[in-house]
């Protein structure tokens, strides 16, 4: 679960990024975050992963108060999540293969373990043949999904994404929707920020809307979004 | 922690060296400088040392009584000696044995040049004690304390050679732990150098292990290992050239130097200590030079 108690993030003194949110998601759920450029999506879901200190009020993930964390805490912590940014953040002199091992390295799972999942996983975004292939060989959506492949490969209770669509034909946007939806269906929770808005309209989940800091709608599953 | 891992994390500090090449060339180039030089100097000093403990050895004071002293007053200055702790031996020479060794040492074989001291022993009057000392360095105050002594009309000391040697091993040495403390200083200031690029340059993916979960040690690892390589080999290959040129050098001297008959200590000796002192300097200059870096660049 996520719960976030009135928080508020203000990087320069004064200037809220964001502003006394209140916010409750449950285990399983799949949301959309929306919103124009700077309305404080990537600093609510940077706050979510412990990248950023509130300001004021507490963040709750994964029923783990995140301002009690030690710092020696944090990458325990950060295991049960996976992140998918929308730069994608791939490691550029690695293969396609080690880019999604790394994530299972990072985290100490024996070689045996490793040579097992990482073909799954690669098989599970369609890219099973371009496992020898660099990051530069790829096309933005397939690059997007080996981001999303190593976001997934630890079984993370929580997936964040932070525009994972934003550089992304429509054909693509789907694929990756597709992957999501599929994840959340298996049981993890997934949390979405986008620009999209046809994607966010089709798929019918609960879209949160943020505006200068502030959460200013919150539509639930199957409920109607009217304009912006 | 897994095998699997170490070896992961060994390789990503190898990685680091081979991909900033020049950088780690330097480090280990300086880092080599530093060694080699600690280990000339460290030969150096060691033989020097032994040299003047072989001197040392041979420095002897010697106490000369009033004339006329009485054999008894003579026996108790000997024990007065003898009690001291800086001698570590003491020897009874008399005039006629005092004579004796003279001629042997300046008439050698050919007698017949001392023939005309024959009845008349010029060195009468010439009977001492040989002091030994344990230590040249605390020849000064045991001179002084017999010079106190009543019945004594003389103490010959030779201050000049012993004092010298060990003068110059002193200096030897200071100047040897100058030059090293400053080449130390260089090696670490490059090792933090080279630790310092091998961080920017991965900087993304450092970014990227610490928000899917990876430890401190994890992140850090690979240029702690980095560092320790560097100044791993930095000591090992120096070591290997001061060897053999150890050899050499003393194979040289004692081939073409003959007639001094000179004696080194052997190179076990030395690179028993060498060694081992050395590669501890190499892993500590470089996980000195890694740790301040890391402290400085990753705040993970
Ligand atoms: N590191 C930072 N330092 C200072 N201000 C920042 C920093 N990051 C973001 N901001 C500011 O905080 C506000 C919210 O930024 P944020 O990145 O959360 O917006 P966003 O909703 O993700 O926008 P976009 O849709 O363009 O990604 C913006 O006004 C931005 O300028
Ligand atoms: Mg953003």
């Amino acid at each position: 679960m996520i719960s976030l108690e009135n928080v508020s993030k203000e990087y320069a003194a004064g200037i809220p990024a964001v502003k006394n949110v209140n916010l409750q998601i449950d285990d399983g759920e799949f949301v959309f975050i929306v919103g124009n450029s700077g309305s404080g999506k990537s600093t609510l879901i940077k706050l979510l992963l412990k990248e950023l200190e509130p300001t004021e009020g507490t963040v709750m993930v994964n029923d783990i108060e995140l301002n009690k964390l030690k710092h020696k805490e944090i990458p325990k912590f950060r295991r049960d999540i996976g992140v998918v940014f929308q730069d994608f953040r791939l490691l550029k002199d690695r293969s396609i293969y080690e880019n999604v091992a790394f994530a299972q390295r990072v985290i100490e799972k024996s070689p045996k373990r490793i040579k097992k999942r990482v073909p799954e996983m690669l098989k599970l975004v369609g890219l099973a043949e371009k496992y020898r292939s660099f990051p530069k060989e790829l096309s933005g959506g397939e690059q997007q999904r080996v981001a999303v492949a190593r976001a997934l490969i630890n079984e993370p209770r929580l997936l964040l994404a932070d525009e994972p669509t934003g550089n992304l034909d429509s054909t693509n946007s789907w694929e990756i929707m597709r992957l999501l939806n599929a994840v959340n269906k298996k049981g993890t929770t997934v949390l979405v920020v986008t620009h999209n808005r046809e994607i966010v309209k089709k798929m019918q989940k609960r879209v949160i809307t943020m505006k200068k800091g502030v959460i200013v709608k919150d539509v639930p599953e199957g409920g109607v979004l009217g304009e912006n | 922690m897994r095998i699997s891992t170490l070896v992961y994390l060994v390789r990503q500090g190898l990685k680091n060296i081979v991909r900033n090449k020049m950088f780690s060339l330097a480090s280990v180039a300086t880092m080599a400088a530093c060694i080699f030089l600690f280990g000339c100097f460290f030969s150096v000093v060691v033989n020097f040392r032994y040299i003047v403990e072989k001197a040392e050895e041979g420095v002897a004071v010697t106490v000369f009584f009033d004339e006329g002293l009485t054999e008894a007053r003579i026996t108790q200055i000997g024990k007065l000696l003898s009690d001291r702790k800086e001698a570590s031996e003491i020897s009874y020479v008399s005039a006629e044995e005092a004579w004796d060794s003279y001629q042997k040492d300046y008439f050698g074989e050919d007698s017949r040049l001392a023939e005309g001291f024959r009845d008349d022993n010029p060195l009468a009057n010439s009977d001492h004690y040989e002091v030994y000392l344990s230590d040249v360095s605390v020849q000064d105050s045991l001179v002084k304390y017999i010079q106190g002594i009543e019945g004594v009309r003389k103490v010959n000391y030779s201050s000049a050679v012993a004092n010298t040697l060990s003068d110059i091993n002193i200096l030897i040495g200071y100047i040897s732990v100058a030059v090293i403390v400053i080449l130390l200083a260089v090696a670490v200031f490059l090792i933090s150098n080279t630790v310092t690029i091998g961080i920017s340059v991965r900087k993304e993916e450092i970014a990227i292990m610490k928000l899917i979960g990876a430890t401190d040690y994890f992140v850090r690892s690979p240029f702690v290992i980095e560092g320790a390589i560097i100044g791993l080999v930095g000591s090992a290959l120096p070591l290997i050239a001061v060897y053999y040129l150890y050899r050499s050098v003393v194979s040289f001297v004692l081939e073409r130097f003959t007639i001094l008959s000179l004696d080194f200590v052997s190179s076990k000796f030395i690179f028993s200590y060498l060694v081992p002192i050395s590669l501890v300097i190499g892993l500590g200059v470089g996980l000195l030079g890694s740790f301040s870096t890391i402290r400085k660049h990753l705040n993970v």
